[in-house]
């Protein structure tokens, strides 16, 4: 884990990018790393599905998975693999500032 | 006037519930009642033997009832809806049962018809699943007549019951295949939505190690959207195509249906938020759970909802007497795998600890953990009588603890 210089903001992260500390994220930070995930523009669609997470995540203490986020974030799973390609949960969550999703065992 | 305590499902947790508090309270200190749809319990670790030939099916299912101890009510109806609000389970035969304590132990469901396609064409045809009684059976035949082709082999969504389980279906399709001499006309892949073969570093590590020795291709990170049973194309979200004769399938799962219908009671995918540690609800301090109807990060198994049941009877037990709850479970599972050819694989982890490499129970136990070996292999084969003699009626298995021991693991190898 190291605490980095990020877009003008010192936070830190943990081995794969992910923010150790929620409190430490602002907006900025999850465009920076939307784009070093490949992700050019976060729309106001990406915003919805990061900002469900986020919330979810600080007031449940887990972040919801790709199914659940097809139910309740108002976006279905298909544009969430458009939006977030590869692993929507975990790109979402990265952004949001939120720790990995714990996932399933 | 004795306490009400109400246990939903008969399965693995709600039997060895049952007789755990049985046990405990005289008839005059606690009445216990238990529900279930019907009269069959399926010893589910079986049902992985059944598309082989291995098991017959009326070798893996017994009554419910026959489980229970004496004194405890059986209703072999649906579960309508819980009213939390109220204390009171609402069943369907019109039955409305008021209870002091409530243990949630339905399991999971599979929901096929959630992934599209998959119960379309070809469905029990050139698509299976050996998750349920069925399905096993109508796989046996079908394999029994595969000679050559893509056979592959899928799991659409975590989480699933017994996560080791399609991993062990493929090795033992290999052993299967091979014993009938078709091994090499078929073409093999293990496709998941994991980034490895599964779960935790060290065992994907050794698990994928044995996939690549049998020739099983694995591809990863394939988030199933689509079954195409007529043409035999798996398709994931980000559309990529797999082609197949044969899909073994393994559809996602949820919560029993009740659950949704029970305000305030479970999450967005029916399975009830838990304390991780204590198995109290999170909807209310009078409601417990245990065993795959749970969201905690353990897997959902039985050999978790065994090591559960003595921390769920010490905090109950605390709950009635109107103190703090000081039991805590560590996320303890056990899980041998089947690796074909007469042999298999044990892993012990817990919620912290990740399987490693070592022996068990202990640094001088018989059993070596991630390793292939025959005893491993007859441990699973024994512990068919252990589950409906030890587990069910709420015993501890002699010599192995519910705390996980780490007396014998290779610690020093856990990555971080």
């Amino acid at each position: 884990m190291t605490t980095i210089e990020f877009v003008g903001s010192e936070i830190e992260r943990d081995a794969e990018g992910f923010c150790v500390h929620p409190e430490q994220w602002n907006r900025t930070i999850g465009e920076g790393i939307a784009l070093e995930s490949g992700i050019a523009e976060l729309t106001p669609r990406h915003w919805q599905v990061v900002e469900f997470m986020r919330e979810r995540y600080l007031t449940t203490g887990t972040a919801p998975s790709v199914r659940a986020l097809g139910k309740e974030s108002g976006v279905p799973v298909k544009e969430l693999y458009a939006l977030f390609p590869k692993g929507p949960a975990k790109l979402a969550a990265k952004i949001g500032g939120i720790p990995k999703p714990r996932g399933c065992i | 006037m004795p306490r009400r305590i109400v246990i939903l499902g008969a399965g693995t947790g709600g039997t060895m519930m049952a007789n755990r508090l049985r046990r405990r309270y005289e008839p005059s200190e606690a009445s216990i009642a238990v529900v279930d749809r019907d009269d069959r319990h399926v010893y589910q670790p079986g049902l992985l033997f059944v598309p082989f030939g291995l098991a017959q099916t009326d070798e893996i299912v017994r009554s419910r009832r026959r489980q229970l101890r004496n004194g405890i009510d059986f209703h072999e109806t649906e579960v309508e809806q819980v009213v939390l609000e109220d204390d009171v389970v609402r069943l369907a035969d019109g039955t409305v049962l008021a209870y002091d304590v409530l243990v949630v132990a339905t399991g999971a469901v599979l929901r096929p018809e959630e992934t599209e396609g998959l119960t379309g064409p070809g469905w029990n045809e050139r698509v299976f699943t050996f998750y349920d009684v069925p399905g096993a059976e109508q796989l046996a035949r079908a394999l029994d007549d595969f000679d050559g082709g893509r056979l592959v082999v899928n799991l659409v969504d975590m989480p699933i019951k017994c996560p080791v389980a399609p991993l062990e279906f493929s090795f033992l399709a290999d052993w299967y295949l091979t014993e009938r001499g078709v091994r090499d006309k078929v073409e093999m892949t293990y496709v998941t939505p994991l980034d490895a073969a599964f779960t935790r570093p060290v065992a994907s590590q050794h698990l994928g190690g044995i996939l690549e020795e049998k020739g099983i291709q694995l591809v990863t990170e394939f988030a199933t959207g689509e079954v195409d049973g007529s043409q035999g194309r798996l398709v994931s979200w980000d559309e990529r195509e797999i082609p197949f004769d044969l899909l073994v399938t393994v559809p996602v799962h949820e919560g029993a249906p009740y659950v949704t219908r029970s305000e305030g009671l479970g999450d967005a995918l029916a399975f009830v938020p838990t304390d991780p540690g204590t198995l109290q609800s999170l909807a209310r301090p009078n409601v417990f759970v245990l065993g795959d109807a749970t969201d905690v990060p353990a897997s959902k198994a039985g050999s978790v909802t065994h090591f559960e049941g003595e921390a769920l009877t010490e905090n109950i037990d605390r709950f009635l007497a109107g103190e703090e709850l000081s039991a805590t479970f560590d996320g303890h599972a056990n899980c041998f795998i089947e690796t074909g050819f007469g042999k298999a694989l044990l892993i012990d982890f817990n919620y912290e600890t990740e399987p490693l490499p070592g022996r068990f129970p202990n640094a001088l136990g018989p059993l070596p953990l991630l390793k292939e070996s025959r005893l491993n292999h007859l441990g699973k084969l024994m512990f068919q009588w252990m589950y409906w003699h030890t587990l069910l009626p709420g015993r501890s298995i002699p010599g192995i603890p519910d705390a996980m021991p780490t007396s014998g693991k290779e610690l020093q190898r856990e990555t971080v």
